[in-house]
Formats: structure tokens, sequence, C-alpha cells
């Protein structure tokens, strides 16, 4: 047993960290979805730009947490080894095409997805690179962080079908299937972790897992089959899909917000041997 | 080529605190920022419990996370192995301090002081240009590289060794150059059995803990 100081919770990265992940990862999920969904005209262009606002959001509120705001431009100093270089180049990439592709300008909507997806994954790099913090260098938590950005994304996309009137079956199917990986990446996430991360950590992650696999996974879950299964009438459908949508979104999003602001503990100092004094033992 | 390195004899620590006090005074940091730290740890259960007082703070790692994650490039590393912060450069994204797995990052967004009103030395050494951005234990890197170009030897003449170490008053602190095996940090860590704190991040401090002497 040590008695030195333990590990505590980190407080360089708040919610508005966890803001950016949370809306970034959702907003870029949503431009994938909107580019996988097929939708055209004004219902591709609603949801592309809710996409983008989603991730101009995420910036702001990054912005809104450095100390030097007026600096804000030398985030593109370190394209080398830095995934908030990435982060950053990958955004500025990603506005313009987003709103060529939100115009309807052809070939667009694809390297829009493409861009967005390159977004959420340098997104998850980022935490990833954080060596201080056992919960965030789990290499895991890469996949976890693009999956549950796809889920919010489709989350979002059945949110707001009720205004845009795109989803099929085959988008109720997408997902079904991004909920479902993202639990399973989830428990593996988990699993890995369990041993290395200080008890305060797998405390708030363990709530955070509870919420995502009741609200995040088997309600939609639940709601998806009994859409697909006939069991909810044509006219209650897109009102059940958007449930299941806000589940899957908000769940997503608390998980994200409590990886970032509960569970961000470092892990203390350790000796790899005690000081011999006098004697040997 | 050098390579500059610090060592802490845990059997010689008490746990003073004047390390920990000079580089206050040294590098005039804010109440609550302390670049070298003094560990007390406790370990076992009664009756069998030891203590050991543990000197913290940045490595200065061969392969320091806090540079890679960096977006501004502020953080950088010496040819002779010291990691730097370039305060013009860094935003305060706070990143550097979530990467470092030694706690050894601050940041300070206000002029804090001592007494709340600074007292005329504060008042004095007060850097604007420390708010809001990353800072961290520097080895002393002024002392050294004006020391060294007056021809002096950090680790052996006090006017270009880090602070701390000219304050210990057990000689627990050592710095000196790790490539010259007749350097004084060498000598030592080829005499005693020594670690590196968290070596399995792969990081390379360039800090050794002395823990015992050399098995026969």
């Amino acid at each position: 047993m040590s008695f030195g100081p333990a590990p505590w919770q980190q407080t360089n990265w708040d919610w508005r960290a966890a803001g950016n992940f949370i809306c970034g990862g959702a907003g870029a999920g949503l431009i994938v979805l909107a580019a996988l969904s097929g939708a055209v005209g004004a219902a591709f262009t609603g949801l592309v730009l809710a996409g983008l606002a989603l991730v101009g959001l995420g910036l702001f509120c990054v912005w809104l947490e450095i100390g030097r705001p007026l600096r804000a431009l030398h985030v593109f100093f370190n394209p080398r080894t830095s995934w908030m270089t990435r982060e950053a180049f990958t955004a500025t990439l990603l506005f313009p095409v987003g709103l060529a592709a939100a115009a309807a300008v052809p070939g667009c909507a694809g390297v829009a997805a493409v861009l967005a997806l390159a977004f959420v994954y340098c997104q998850g790099r980022m935490l990833q690179g954080a060596k201080g913090i056992p919960a965030w260098r789990e290499p895991l938590l890469t996949p976890l962080i693009v999956t549950t950005g796809l889920a919010e994304g489709a989350g979002l996309f059945f949110l707001t079908e009720p205004l845009h009137a795109t989803g099929t079956q085959a988008m109720l199917a997408i997902f079904g299937t991004l909920v479902l990986v993202r639990m399973l990446v989830w428990f593996a996430y988990r699993r890995r972790l369990a041993a290395a991360a200080a008890p305060g950590a797998n405390l708030a992650l363990d709530r955070a897992g509870r919420m995502l696999q009741i609200a995040g996974t088997l309600v939609p879950l639940a709601l998806i089959a009994a859409i697909v299964g006939g069991a909810v009438s044509a006219a209650q459908t897109p009102l059940i899909a958007a449930i299941a949508g806000l589940a899957a979104t908000a769940a997503g999003a608390y998980t994200k917000y409590a990886i970032v602001t509960r569970a961000g503990f470092n892990q203390g100092f350790a000796l790899a041997h005690l000081p011999v004094r006098g004697v040997r033992p | 080529m050098t390579r500059w390195a610090m060592v802490a004899d845990l059997r010689r620590c008490v746990g003073c605190q004047t390390c920990t006090t000079a580089c206050r005074h040294a590098n005039a940091t804010p109440p609550g920022v302390q670049w070298r730290r003094v560990l007390d740890m406790e370990f076992g259960e009664y009756p069998d419990v030891h203590r050991a007082f543990v000197p913290v703070g940045c490595q200065h790692c061969d392969d320091p996370p806090c540079m890679h994650v960096c977006p501004s490039k502020a953080t950088k590393k010496r040819a002779d192995g010291i990691v730097t912060i370039d305060y013009d450069l860094c935003i305060g994204c706070g990143y550097c301090a979530v990467a470092c797995p030694y706690q050894a990052r601050y940041k300070t967004d206000k002029a804090l002081f001592a007494y709340g009103e600074p007292t005329q030395s504060e008042a004095k050494r007060h850097d604007a240009a420390r708010l809001a951005v990353a800072t961290k234990c520097t080895f002393c890197v002024d002392r050294i590289d004006a020391g060294v170009e007056k021809g002096l030897t950090p680790g052996i003449d006090p006017e270009a060794t880090p602070a701390c170490v000219n304050a210990c008053i057990a000689s627990a602190l050592v710095f000196g150059d790790l490539d010259d095996p007749q350097s004084n940090v060498s000598e030592l860590l080829a005499e005693h059995q020594h670690f590196r704190m968290h070596e399995e991040l792969g990081t390379g401090p360039g800090f050794y803990y002395v823990w015992d002497k050399a098995l026969p």
C-alpha cells in the first residue's frame, strides 16, 4: 500500500474540451450519415449544415478553453506529430468542402464524409495521445470515439428525421449496427482499462457505461426492433425513431463528457524500489 | 554530445523542501506552482512501514509526450536533452499537461501572489508572458547556458547548476552530463542501483532515482 499523492482528476480540460468531443463527434457523424443516406436537396443541405454547425460549436468550445485565444492560429504549427493540429487542419478542409456539398456541388458529399470521418478519428487520436491519463491513452479509445461519433450522428439523423423525412429501413439498420458496435467497443475498452485506471476513473466509467448500455444501446435497439418488426404504426415511426435517436445521442454525449471530465485521472507517482537505508532488508 | 540529467538519491532526501523553495525563489513561480516538488510517500502497513521523500518535476524526457502533442511547437527539446517551452508560441491549450505522465506542467490563468497584493519582489519579477500558458521546470536552463558560456561545469560549479541542486542540504540532488562517463551523475549511476519513474511508458526520463548501492 502506498500513501503518496493518489491519482487525481486532471483539471486542465473541462466541459469546454468535452464540448469539442461531444459536438465535433456528433456533427462529423451526422455529415457521414447524411452522405450515406443518399438524401438530396434541402434535406441533405440541412443535415450537412447542422453537422458543420456542431463541429464549429465544438471548436468554439475549445477556443473558449485555451489560455491565449488570440494565438489560436498557432494550433496549425505542428502537423508532423500533434493530433490537435491535424484535427484543426481537417476541420479547415471540412468546412469549405462541407459547404460545397451542402450547395450540391457534385462529388463533394463523399469527400465531406471522408473528411468528417478523418476529423472524428483525429479526435480519438488526440485523446489517445494524452499519455498522462490512463483512461485516455488506451488505444481502444480511438475506435470508441469514432464509433460513438458515428452512432451520435445516426442518432441525430433520426432525431431530426421528422424534419427531413429521409429515414429508411436501411438507415435504421445502419443506426442499429452503429449503436451495437459502439457498445461492443465500449465493453472491450472497459475490459482493457479496468486494471490500469484509478478507482475514481473506473467508478465514473462504470456509471457512464450503465447509461450507454441502457439509454444508449438497449432503448434504441428495442425501438428500432419495434419499428422494423412492424409493432409501430407508420404514423408513429418518426416519433419512435426520434426517441431512439435522442437516447443514443444523449448517452454518447454523456459518455464522452464522463471520459473527459470524470475519468481523466492521472496515474499518480510510483516507485519501482524503496530506498535502502543502512543494511539491506 | 551532452545530455543533461538529474539524479535524486532517495536514501539521502529528508523531505526538507529546500529545493522546492529554492526553485520558487530562483524562478519566481506563483503560489501553488512548484516546478520542483518533494512527495512524502508512505508504504506498507504497521508495523512494516516505509517512508520515502521523492523529488519530482519535469523529467526532461528523451521522447517527451508533451512535445509531440503540442500543436504550436512551443515545447521543444534541445540537443542537450532539456525540454523547453516558448511562452510566446504557447496557446495554453493544456494538451501538454494531460500528456505529461509526471504532472510536471502548470497553467496559471491569473496573476497570483503570496499575500494577495504583490510584494516588492513579486512585483519586480512578475512575468505576464507566463500567464495562461504552460510552465514547468527548465533545469534552470539560463544558468546552465550562461555558466557553460563562461567555461563553468553545470553540476559542479554552483553558478551553472540548477537552483534546486545547489540548495539541497543533503546532496540528494545531483546534476550533470549523462554522456560524460566521468561526470558526477554518470559515476553515481554506475555505482548505484537506480530506476526512472513510469519507465514502462517509454518516455525515457532524464531524471534518475538512486535507491541502493550496486550489488556486489
